[in-house]
């Protein structure tokens, strides 16, 4: 419930740790200059931009979909053992070598992304089936988290039957199912409408105070941004950069009526005048 | 938060009757023309037997045409399941590398091309067996569809739902059979419904070739005969029987097509706007 909005800078506590990884796509087309950027574990960081800023391709660098042209990205930097290692999900999970150094890492994507043959339990069990986990361990998890995201009547639902935003809660109940330590998501929200996406959004922070989760958030919306993170990162495209930095120092947990307050309404200007600046700025 | 939203799904019993009613009547329809059409001109029988006279005929040589309708299916049958192992087993090798499939797709499409009438005397006179060769001329008509299809279907996948497998870790086997096998499905079965009817054409087209009589001869053989003894009613029975087999396989294709992808595919959904 206390989740310290301003992280300590602490270096053991990083998550994720991005140094002067750039990308240049083939051609030439420099989507993103030398960014630097540390994320301390239980953060939840917004990157927020106008389309073409580059964050995106920050998110799938740090999920490992694309490889950085220079730098280079950690995760979980200097330490030795997952924080996972010692929970019953991972006792029953043989860790491969690699893995054990390895934070779990889980991408939600700005669309649902399901497999639509397979119904709901099935397409929120794939992480752990491709994972070898035995099926009776397994789906435990599967009824756990599907609890969580409010969709236990709707386990043996194909996703064409479900609304845009059930659809969403499931993909994000596939990327809750292996408890990662980081969840990235490339605009999940982008396609709902407003009443939706802020239910979700409500749903989201309260997933991410109950377990230790740190959520890297991709965004077009200053208002969700606001909302959710304790930190926004402003970006700016052409070529896509990081411009400037907000700590958004409010308590959690945050309802609704967080966003009529003077203070939501302070940063949302803030970061509306610091969005219009990274917008002009190279044309 | 929302409910499922409803989906009116008739039974298939009541959408087969809607389907089948409509095109049944207008048979019956024109039946009725032909017959009355051949009645009142008095039109001979070797030139246009009525449907009566071919119905009769079907009878009374039903032990002959039956028989040849078996063969007939037979070669269907096994070129359809030799064409389907043989394309879908191509279409794997193709989806493995891209330069494998450049390599090799000319040769499928030379395959489509090349008419089976100029191919079916040299795999007649190589092939001793004359099932053998009949299958094999057959399953040569019925593989393309097969293999483009099923080449098409496995490498439609979503790039999200690739790039999540990549995530995961998936293996190359795991992405196969979790992820490609699924999202071909419908392109697959889709190759099979128009592959079913080719291997009739092919089995029919491979028996005219060969010609051969005899106790194992097929429908072609006894549309071939007909037509020498200018028996046209029974053409037009065992013509009678080659649609009504194709009509069949094909239904039977698109069953199968319904129960094996339930209803997740767009194109086997009841979508009411």
């Amino acid at each position: 419930m206390d989740k310290v909005p301003t992280p300590s800078l602490n270096s053991s506590d990083l998550a994720v740790q991005v140094v002067s990884a750039s990308k240049t796509y083939l051609g030439g087309n420099q989507a993103l200059l030398p960014v630097n950027l540390n994320i301390q574990r239980g953060e939840f960081v917004s990157l927020l931009g106008p389309s073409g800023c580059g964050k995106s391709t920050l998110l799938k660098m740090i999920a490992g979909l694309a490889s950085p042209s220079s730098g280079a990205i950690k995760l979980w930097p200097k330490v030795g053992l997952s924080p996972q290692s010692t929970d019953s999900f991972s006792e029953h999970t043989p860790p491969r070598p690699s893995q054990i150094h390895e934070p779990r890492l889980s991408f939600v994507f700005q669309s649902p992304t399901l497999m639509p043959w397979a119904d709901v339990k099935t397409n929120v069990r794939l992480p752990l089936d491709l994972a070898g986990v035995p099926r009776d361990l397994s789906d435990s998890s599967v009824d756990e988290v599907l609890t969580r995201v409010g969709l236990t009547d709707f386990a043996d639902a194909l996703p064409r039957e479900l609304s845009g935003g059930m659809q969403m809660r499931v993909s994000i109940a596939r990327g809750l199912v292996t408890q990662p330590d980081i969840l990235l998501m490339d605009e999940p929200f982008g396609a709902l409408d407003e009443i939706t996406r802020h239910k979700l959004d409500s749903d989201l922070l309260s997933l991410w105070q109950k377990q230790n989760l740190t959520i890297i958030f991709v965004t077009h919306s200053i208002h969700e941004a606001v909302f959710l993170s304790n930190r926004v990162i402003m970006m700016a495209a052409r070529p896509g950069r990081i411009t400037e930095e907000f700590l958004i120092e409010q308590p959690y947990p945050r309802s609704s009526e967080f966003m009529v307050k003077p203070e939501f309404m302070h940063y949302a200007g803030l970061l509306q005048r610091s969005l219009e600046k990274a917008s002009v700025a190279n044309h | 938060m929302n409910n499922i939203p409803e989906q009116p799904r008739s039974s298939s019993l009541v959408s087969f009757a809607q389907n089948a009613l409509i095109p049944i009547c207008l048979g019956l329809v024109l039946l009725g023309a032909w017959q009355w059409l051949v009645d009142y001109f008095e039109i001979a029988p070797y030139l246009l037997p009525s449907p009566t006279l071919i119905l009769r005929t079907l009878l009374a040589d039903w032990s002959l045409l039956g028989s040849a309708l078996l063969v007939t299916l037979q070669i269907t049958l096994l070129s359809f399941l030799l064409a389907t192992t043989l394309g879908v087993l191509i279409s794997f090798i193709f989806i493995q590398s891209r330069s494998l499939e450049r390599a090799l797709f000319p040769y499928a499409v030379l395959l489509q091309v090349t008419p089976i009438v100029a191919v079916a005397p040299l795999i007649i006179i190589w092939v001793k067996d004359t099932t053998l060769s009949l299958v094999l001329c057959a399953s040569l008509v019925a593989l393309f569809p097969i293999i483009s299809n099923t080449t098409l279907g496995l490498k439609s996948i979503d790039p999200d739902l690739m790039n999540y497998f990549k995530l995961q870790k998936a293996t190359r086997w795991q992405i196969l059979h979790r992820l490609r096998i699924p999202s071909a499905l419908p392109y697959f079965f889709g190759g099979l419904r128009i592959s079913s009817g080719l291997a009739l054409i092919g089995a029919v087209v491979a028996e005219f070739v060969a010609g051969t009589g005899g106790s194992g001869s097929g429908l072609a053989y006894q549309i071939l005969q007909a037509g020498f003894q200018l028996n046209i009613p029974r053409m037009f029975a065992s013509l009678f029987l080659i649609s009504l087999a194709g009509i069949l396989l094909f239904s039977l294709m698109t069953w199968v097509t319904q129960i094996s992808l339930k209803s997740w595919h767009s194109s086997e959904m009841n979508i009411e706007n």
